[in-house]
C-alpha cells in the first residue's frame, strides 16, 4: 500500500462477510433491522410501538397528532406550493448509524432507483415546472448515501440544466471512497449544496452515533470540501451541516448552535461551513429501536407532545415537498416514505404524477409527526419556528 | 419507599405559585431571563447551572440541567469538565482553609 492510499477508504458494501465477520470480536456494530430480520423493521410494529404509550401532554392531552393540529387552528393538513422536490434514491449506504430513520445499511442492495424511475422523475418535474404559478426551486436528493447510486451524476445533471437548486445529502464519509474522490469539485462546478451529517462538532458523540472513526473521517471530508470552495459564504458551493441529538433529547437553538459550531470547528480543525440545520430525531426505525432498549421511548414522546408549537405548523416540510421512493411511489415526506405511509392520491407511481391530484391531497400523519412539531420545529431544512 | 425527594415533584415546580401566584411570575420571568443567549450563550450558561447544581447537590438541579445541557448541545466531556469544575472549587475552598489552620497551628507550636 503506498502512503497515498491511507488517504482513502475501502468501500464496504454487498459484503455479507463483513455482517458476519463484525459480530465476532470488538464493539458490536450496528447493524440494519432489516438484515437482522427483526419484528421492529415492519412499520405495523413501529406504529404498535408508538400507539401503545400512554401520552396526556399537548393541546388536546390525547395524544392523537391530528386531534393537536385541529385543535390549533388546521382541522385539515392541507399543501402549500410544492418547492421541493425529494427523491430517496435508495437506501444503500456505506455506515450503519445507530439513529437511521431509513434502516439503511451496506447490505441494503436491492432497493436502489432504476434509470426508468429517474426518467419518470424528471418528466415529473417538467410536468411541475411547466404549471403557470411553479414554486418548484430545488430537488433534494437523499438516501441510504444517495452519490451510491448508479444514476446519481445523471440525475443531478438534469436537475442542473433544468435551472433547479439540487442538494446532495451526504455522509461526508463517501467523500473518501476512491470511486467518489471527484465529487467535491464535481459538486462545485454545478453548484450543488452539500448537506452534511454531523451530530456533533466534537469527537465523543459523532463517534457514538454513527460509528468510531466518523468523526476523523468527517473532519477529512470537510477539508476536502473547503478546499473545492464549500463553506466560504459563495451561494454556488453552499455547505450545510445537519446535526441530530446523541441520545433522547430535542435538538438545541438552531441559531445559537450555528455560532458555536462555527467558532469551534474553525479554531479546533481550520475547518469553514455556512450553516447548521438542527434537527430532531424521529421515534421510528433504528432510533425506535434505541429508545425501545432504553426504555425510553414513552419519555421521548411525552417530551416531543409537550413540546408541540403549533407555530411549526405552517412551516411543516411535508406541505411544501414531494418525496418519491426509490421504487417511484410517493409521499409526504421521506419519514412517512420509510413508514410505508403512501399519499393519499389516485396513483401509485410517480410515471404517473398530476400535480393538480397532488395539490388536492390531504396529508397523513400519525405519532411520528410529533417529531417535526416540536420546539423550534424540525424538518429537512432545519427548523420551522 | 419514603424519601425527601420525589423524581416527579420537578415537573411540579410550577405549583409553587399556588401559595404566591406574583411572587412565582416574577421569580420564573427571571429565570427564564437569565438562560436566553446573551453575553454568555445559553449553552455556557447550562454549563455553569450544572456546575452549581452539583455545588448545591440538588438532584432536581442535577437531572434538569443533565438534558439542558445535552439539548444545549453540550457533549459528555464538556458536562464532565463543567462538574470538575464545582468539584475543584469545592475541594480547593476546604484546602485554602488549611492556610488558616497552619497560622494557627503555628502560633500554638514551638
Amino acid at each position: 500500500m503506498s502512503s497515498a492510499d491511507t488517504d482513502f477508504i475501502d468501500l464496504k458494501v454487498l459484503s455479507r462477510e463483513l455482517l458476519l465477520d463484525s459480530t465476532d470480536v470488538g464493539p458490536k456494530r450496528t447493524t440494519s433491522l432489516h438484515a437482522r430480520r427483526t419484528p421492529l423493521a415492519e412499520p405495523a410494529a413501529q406504529f404498535r410501538a408508538l400507539n401503545a404509550v400512554d401520552l396526556s401532554g399537548g393541546p388536546t392531552g390525547t395524544g392523537a397528532f391530528d386531534a393537536d393540529l385541529a385543535a390549533s387552528g388546521w382541522p385539515a393538513l392541507t399543501p402549500a406550493p410544492l418547492e421541493i422536490f425529494q427523491i430517496n434514491v435508495g437506501k444503500l449506504c456505506n455506515m450503519t448509524c445507530r439513529h437511521c430513520h431509513v434502516d439503511s445499511g451496506p447490505d441494503r442492495t436491492e432497493e436502489n432507483m432504476h434509470r426508468d424511475a429517474v426518467d419518470a422523475c424528471l418528466a415529473a418535474i417538467d410536468q411541475i415546472m411547466a404549471a403557470p404559478d411553479s414554486a418548484l426551486h430545488t430537488v433534494d436528493l437523499t438516501g441510504g448515501a444517495p452519490e451510491l447510486n448508479p444514476h446519481f451524476e445523471y440525475l443531478v445533471d438534469e436537475c442542473v440544466a433544468r435551472g433547479l437548486h439540487v442538494i446532495d445529502r451526504c455522509n461526508l464519509t463517501i467523500l473518501l471512497v476512491r470511486r467518489y474522490q471527484h465529487l467535491p469539485e464535481w459538486f462545485a462546478e454545478r453548484g450543488v449544496e452539500v448537506a452534511c451529517s454531523l451530530p456533533h462538532y466534537r469527537k465523543l458523540g459523532t463517534d457514538a452515533q454513527r460509528g468510531d472513526g466518523t468523526y476523523e473521517k468527517s473532519i477529512k471530508a470537510l477539508h476536502r470540501l473547503n478546499e473545492a470552495g464549500y463553506g466560504q459564504g459563495d451561494p454556488k458551493r453552499v455547505l450545510t451541516l445537519v446535526t441530530n441529538p446523541v441520545g433522547a433529547f430535542l435538538a438545541g437553538n438552531q441559531a445559537s448552535l450555528e455560532d458555536e459550531w462555527k467558532a469551534a470547528l474553525a479554531k479546533n480543525h481550520d475547518v469553514t461551513f455556512d450553516r447548521l440545520f438542527a434537527l430532531n430525531n424521529m421515534p421510528m426505525s433504528r432510533y425506535l429501536e434505541w429508545l425501545l432498549e432504553k426504555d425510553m421511548t414513552e419519555a421521548y414522546l411525552e417530551r416531543l407532545v409537550n413540546a408541540f408549537n403549533p407555530a411549526t405548523i405552517d412551516g411543516l416540510m411535508c406541505r411544501n415537498t414531494i418525496s418519491v421512493s426509490w421504487d417511484g411511489r410517493m409521499f409526504d415526506c421521506d419519514f412517512n416514505q420509510q413508514l410505508e405511509m403512501d399519499a393519499a392520491i389516485p396513483f401509485t407511481h410517480i410515471a404517473d404524477f398530476n400535480l393538480d391530484a397532488w395539490q388536492a391531497r390531504q396529508i397523513r400523519t400519525a405519532r411520528h409527526c410529533y417529531g417535526c412539531t416540536a420546539g423550534s420545529g424540525s424538518s429537512c431544512g432545519g427548523a420551522t419556528a | 419507599m419514603e424519601t425527601y425527594y420525589k423524581p416527579e415533584d420537578l415537573a411540579k415546580f410550577g405549583n409553587i405559585a399556588e401559595g404566591s401566584q406574583p411572587l412565582a411570575d416574577a421569580f420564573f420571568s427571571y429565570y427564564g431571563q437569565v438562560f436566553e443567549d446573551g453575553a454568555l450563550s445559553a449553552r455556557e450558561k447550562a454549563l455553569i447551572a450544572l456546575a452549581v447544581a452539583h455545588t448545591v447537590q440538588c438532584p432536581y438541579c442535577i437531572d434538569a440541567y443533565t438534558s439542558e445541557s445535552l439539548e444545549k448541545g453540550a457533549d459528555l466531556e464538556q458536562m464532565t469538565e463543567a462538574v470538575h469544575v464545582a468539584c475543584a472549587i469545592r475541594g480547593g475552598a476546604s484546602l485554602v482553609h488549611g492556610v488558616q489552620m497552619l497560622e494557627h497551628a503555628k502560633a500554638k507550636m514551638m
